[in-house]
């Protein structure tokens, strides 16, 4: 049993797991951080961003002007942002049988693979997730054809020039594998290939191996999974919390006993609460609007936002924001906010409990309907005209990169008046505001990240007892920016098993036993006699018979005539020349070269000794 | 003595209402549905429980309940059958129907006492505490009612949030169905798999009738709404709240719309707006046309169809009013009907089946005078039209839904005997599977005849497959030999050796002797001699012994040479080991052999 590991980031996983005869793709994370070495692309003609100097090395030797960007001191790609993808060449991916997802976020990288890898198995997801990652994916795609570029920088990627660039482009790894966003058809292809599951529901993969998605607390239809066969067991956990938001909460019981367990996703700010962080974006917010400024908050369309929306409505009317208005933009805008609406099986107790009455899960259907929150598709359209300052917008993408975001930061990033608040934890915030700078509007750093920190890891691994973990690297020795916090790492024993990008690591399993079926003929057809109270024994001898990964054992043996003397216990089976003996304390059989007739005699004696 | 399932219909067994099968099925007992008769007043509401037991509560001998979907004659009696027989165990079902169940419920009750005044009726406290029974199932999930006994739901179509159950112990299962509609392919999450359920319990409602396409249908009700109104008739649709006839609303809606109508359309009781909003926060149980759109536009939002109030039942002019029940048994929808009858120019439509005993099912069977309380007297001169919009199996879903699950038994509930009779004919013929049609209080058994699971030890299971060749060659059959040790609840099939000592038992000595033929003009001794010395270049890494009493010990293998009395060349070598000693046995063969071909 072994697991190839795809990816390098700990919270956007994608390993391979092959499990008795299976291949299975755990995740399929896409790390957008390979982003922040290009630069924005502006929606509007920006003449900040097309006049920036072209890089030319000091030594003049290296000119590269059309490709790299610099500004204050940094060094941009400027092309179409490029994507990193999951490592494609250490194992064969047309081999892979099935990819399970875990949540939206961690299948961005599933048209790379599905589309252009030779794939022709399934995926497997929850329709939360299926439908949100569309909305993310379709996103994106709109964001990045929205505003085509027909520069394709590649001379910056020759390695012996990487070498001589300022980093941390010089650090960048596997730059050639980088990879433009794909098309909306690529996406549709990919996405058809999707088979929905629900909770708990026992997928059977060819017959050997049965997988199962459990409620991982962390967003709409988020999950884990089990792998198992009859007899071994293999826990995945993704991106999963423990706090109370609006997802259904954590399944923790049915990731007991496993042989291994699989830990990604963990907390990517495992210093900051969530719930102070809430507490300080409202009080950020509320101020820069009180002194008249416009709040920016760089996010998903999907995910915490809604928890932000939630928070903000009970919030608007205590903080006197009634007047304020919220806009939410993005192409998906309007399908996320309704989509969050219909899904009653996958939320809360309280929030089930709402669409009982019937009313919407999420109290953001009354922003809507009170015209406190306003969606847009983007800034374009009937946004300019009915957009008033100040205000507070959401808008992605939290890269900074592209999207309406990028208008906003070069409209407000000039005025001190302003605050972007950044809540999303997939990106440092100094990377992402540093093809903007010098900047004057403030900045807020308030991420908010719902994932399981260390000691709730490690609480939830004492009650689930698995027999071996294994892990990003990461998780093994404290950040670097804090070494000295040894509180901030997987302590266990055994000690957790780490991996990073192209780990091929084989899994401690011991495999005793695999599940036969014995067909009713031949188990009405056996003797049992008990040993002991309470154990019983009966020999079997039968015909294996393999189809579809299972067995099952039938009659197949051709009696054999055994005649006995009356005195001496001397069996002769005259057509086979063969002559056995039987004594007191002993059998003597004596038969020629024939192996399977000594085999079946054998346990015909056997079988007989232990009905005595 | 073989296993089997036993089911019994306290309800609906060749009758239509009041749905409550019991099904047991591995030591386990499950009630399926637990509805009420529409067209009983009396004892005969609801189903007798006293079958199950005569004393008291119900907890001990039932291990689940299942609701299918929330029509009352599917659900009606479970909080009599919770709270006033008493039972405390898990009752199963769908969140749309745990949201809509208790609407409907209390609705029920309130036309029961507080309108008709009965007494010795549920209560509104007992509707909640029965509710708080209830365990929501999503689709597809499998949920281990305990360590045996699993269920797993899937989509049924018929109405909001209707489910099909798998239920299944151990190898041994049973598929129950309410009224598939053939249209539940049509949602996004797949149809039943082929799961080979040992019987699949379906209604059979409209067993007899092959309904044309749905379109059709759509098409004849509202040519059938247009011209009644182009008259200046009023056309009164009978329904109950939820379910079809929220279709039927997004029908005449887009119709109104494509028209240009302005005939006003009503959809009487509060429940209107509430119901609605049901089908808009569950859209994903709704068929894929809607859910594709949904963002857009929500279907069940409603431009032309207003609440009704009693009073505009006196307007003049074209009206089409939507009212509840749907059987014209009692309420809003007997009251309009009593007020409209009398003119020809109006119309009513039954959507849906009715049961005996309604005035529904009165006025379809022809009848035109109805005797009303106080012994007055109906005139029935409006025109009655039946449409059989109500998703309820027709046979053709009932055939594909047995391709498609190919069950080893079939059992019909729902339906009227005649019509039933027809249907079990059709699928004995056309799928060679017993069919059966208990009636209430009878009990169909069907005997299965399951496989026994057990563990085998790898060691012995790849010794084994090692014998028959490479893997995976699942066309070879592998005979393999191995001894069954049970154990408390555990089956482990093992090598013998393996299971002599787990048990602790004592051997048994078994030895083995072969005979060789050769031809070697040496003498005796000279012969085991060379034999020996063969052995020992060869077999290296092995114990080998030439022992003074004239024998050769290879490991624990005995060889010793003799030679006939009349041809001294003729040597026979007898080569004896002991059971354990059987692998080293071969390849001494092997090497004797070669030896004697040299």
């Amino acid at each position: 049993m072994k697991l190839y590991c795809l990816s390098g980031h700990p919270t956007l996983p994608c390993n391979v797991l092959k499990f008795k005869s299976t291949t299975i793709m755990l995740d399929c994370g896409l790390d957008t951080t390979s982003v922040l070495n290009f630069l924005p692309l502006p929606l509007v003609h920006s003449p900040r961003l097309s006049k920036l100097p072209g890089w030319i090395s000091k030594d003049g030797t290296i000119n590269l002007e059309k490709e790299l960007k610099d500004c204050a001191g940094r060094v941009f790609v400027d092309s179409q942002p490029e994507f990193c993808l999951p490592e494609r060449e250490l194992l064969d991916l047309s081999t892979i049988d099935v990819i399970l997802i875990s949540n939206y976020h961690c299948m961005m990288a599933l048209p790379y693979i599905t589309e252009h890898t030779g794939f022709t198995g399934t995926v497997y997801a929850t329709e939360p997730t299926l439908q949100i990652g569309r909305l993310l994916m379709e996103e994106v795609v709109n964001f990045m054809e929205r505003v085509p570029k027909a520069q394709s920088a590649t001379c910056w990627k020759n390695k012996e020039i990487q070498r001589m660039l300022p980093g941390p482009l010089k650090d960048a790894v596997d730059v050639w594998t980088w990879k433009r966003c794909y098309s909306m058809q690529e996406v549709n292809s990919a996405l058809s290939k999707v088979q929905l599951v629900g909770y708990s529901q026992k997928v059977e993969l060819f017959g050997a191996v049965q997988v199962s998605p459990l409620s991982s607390g962390y967003s709409l239809g988020s999950s884990n999974w089990i792998i198992q066969s009859h007899h071994e067991k293999v826990s995945y956990v993704s991106g999963s919390s423990l706090l109370t938001t609006h997802p259904q909460p954590m399944d923790q019981s049915s990731l007991k006993n496993s042989d291994v367990l699989i830990l990604t996703g963990l907390t990517q700010m495992p210093t900051a609460n969530p719930d102070g962080m809430l507490g300080e974006f409202c009080s950020n917010l509320a101020m820069t609007i009180r002194a008249g400024g416009n709040v920016l908050v760089p996010c998903y369309s999907s995910g915490v936002i809604y928890d932000l929306l939630e928070c903000l409505y009970q919030f608007i009317e205590s903080a006197s924001l009634g007047t304020t208005p919220f806009y939410f933009i993005s192409p998906v805008a309007n399908s996320s906010l309704e989509f969050s609406q219909i899904f009653a099986e996958w939320l809360c107790h309280n929030k089930q409990t709402k669409v009982y009455l019937p009313e919407p899960p999420f109290p953001h259907a009354e922003l809507i309907q009170t015209n406190k929150l306003k969606h847009y598709p983007s800034i374009h359209g009937d946004f300019s005209s009915e957009f008033r300052q100040p205000c507070v917008v959401f808008t992605g993408h939290p890269s900074l990169r592209f999207g309406d975001v990028v208008h906003f930061m070069e409209l407000w990033g000039k005025s001190s008046l302003n605050t972007i608040i950044f809540t999303e934890p997939d990106f440092s915030y100094l990377d992402a505001l540093a093809p903007y700078q010098p900047l004057a509007m403030k900045c807020v750093y308030c991420p908010i990240d719902t994932r399981l920190n260390f000691h709730q890891v490690s609480k939830l691994l004492k009650e689930v007892q698995p027999l071996h973990v294994v892990c990003p690297e990461q998780y093994t020795q404290p950040p670097l920016t804090q070494s000295h916090r040894s509180d901030l790492m997987l302590e266990l024993q055994p000690p957790p098993m780490p991996y990073r990008r192209c780990s091929v690591l084989n899994l401690p399993f011991r495999r005793r036993y695999e599940r036969v079926y014995i067909l009713p003929e031949l188990a009405n057809s056996l003797v049992p006699s008990e040993i002991k109270p309470g154990v019983s024994v009966a020999t079997v001898s039968a015909v294996v018979h393999s189809k579809d990964n299972k067995h099952t054992l039938q009659h197949g043996i051709t009696e054999v005539k055994v005649e006995e003397t009356a005195d001496g216990h001397i069996l002769h089976l005259q057509a086979e020349d063969t002559l056995i003996q039987l004594e007191e304390d002993g059998t003597h059989i004596v038969c020629d070269n024939n192996e399977p007739l000594r085999t079946t005699l054998r346990d015909l004696v056997l079988r007989f000794l232990q009905k005595l | 003595n073989m296993p089997e399932i036993n089911v019994t219909p306290l309800g609906a067994g060749q009758d239509v209402g009041r749905s409550c099968i019991l099904v047991s099925i591995g030591g386990k007992n499950i009630m399926l549905d637990c509805g009420m008769h529409m067209g009983y007043n009396d004892d005969r509401r609801f189903p007798d429980f006293s079958y199950i037991t005569q004393n008291g509560r119900l907890t001990d001998f039932l291990d689940c309940v299942i609701i299918s979907h929330f029509h009352l004659d599917h659900c009606g009696a479970l909080p009599y059958m919770s709270e006033m027989v008493g039972y405390d165990g898990p009752i199963y079902m769908t969140h749309p129907t745990k949201a809509i169940c208790p609407i409907l419920l209390e609705d029920f009750r309130k036309i029961t006492v507080d309108k008709k005044g009965e007494t010795n009726f549920f209560t509104s406290q007992m509707i909640k505490d029965c509710m708080k029974k209830v365990v929501p199932l999503n689709l597809h999930q499998t949920v281990q009612v305990d360590d045996e006994l699993e269920i797993k739901a899937y989509y049924a179509g018929h109405v909001l949030g209707a489910a099909m159950v798998h239920i299944k112990v151990g190898s041994e299962s049973v598929v129950y169905t309410v009224s598939v509609n053939k249209y539940a392919k049509s949602h996004i999450s797949a149809w039943i798999d082929k799961c080979r359920p040992d019987i699949l319990i379906s209604e059979s409602t409209y067993a007899t009738t092959i309904r044309d396409s749905k379109r059709c249908r759509e098409r004849d009700f509202l040519k059938k709404v247009h011209e009644t109104i182009e008259r200046g008739g009023k056309v009164l649709i009978p329904v109950f709240a939820l379910g079809r006839a929220q279709e039927l609303c997004i029908l005449l809606e887009t119709f109104w719309e494509r028209m240009n109508l302005k005939a006003p359309i009503y959809f009487s009781t509060g429940l209107t707006e509430k119901a609605n909003h049901y089908y808009k926060l569950f859209i994903t149980w709704t068929n894929q046309k809607i859910r594709k759109t949904f963002v857009q536009r929500n279907m069940f939002e409603f431009k032309h169809i207003k609440a009704f109030d009693r009073s505009y039942a006196d307007n003049p002019g074209p009206m089409v009013v939507f009212a509840t029940p749907g059987m014209l048994h009692a309420g809003q929808s007997l009251q309009i009907f009593k007020k409209w009858a009398g003119n020809e120019k109006n119309m009513v439509i039954m959507p849906g089946y009715c049961v005996q005993g309604t005035i529904g099912h009165k006025i379809l069977n022809g009848q035109r005078k109805l005797e009303m309380e106080g012994r007055a007297t109906l005139d029935v001169k409006l025109q009655v039209e039946y449409m059989s919009f109500s998703a309820h199996a027709d046979a053709k879903g009932i055939m594909q839904l047995i391709r498609m699950a190919e069950p080893r038994n079939m059992l019909l509930v729902h339906g009227e005997a005649v019509k039933m009779e027809f249907l079990k004919g059709k699928i004995e013929q056309e799928f060679s599977i017993d069919c059966y049609m208990p009636a209430n209080g009878e009990t169909a058994t069907v005997t299965t005849n399951p496989s026994v699971p057990v563990d085998i030890s790898l060691n012995l299971l790849k010794r084994e497959m090692a014998l028959g060749g490479p893997l995976p060659d699942p066309k070879k059959p592998r005979t393999m030999h191995g001894t069954l040790i049970m154990k408390e609840n555990s089956l482990k099939l093992v090598s013998s050796e393996q299971a002599l000592k787990e048990l602790g038992l004592n051997e048994h000595q078994l030895r083995f002797t072969c005979r060789v033929q050769l031809q070697d003009p040496h003498s005796d001794p000279d012969t085991l001699h060379r034999i020996y010395t063969h052995l020992k270049s060869v077999l290296k890494g092995y114990t080998i012994q030439h022992l003074p009493d004239g024998t050769v010990m290879v490991e624990s293998i005995v060889i010793k040479v003799s030679s006939s009395a009349e041809d001294t060349n003729a040597k026979v070598l007898l080569l004896s080991w002991s059971y354990q000693g059987g692998e080293y046995f071969f390849t001494a063969l092997c090497i004797v052999k070669r030896l004697m071909y040299q």
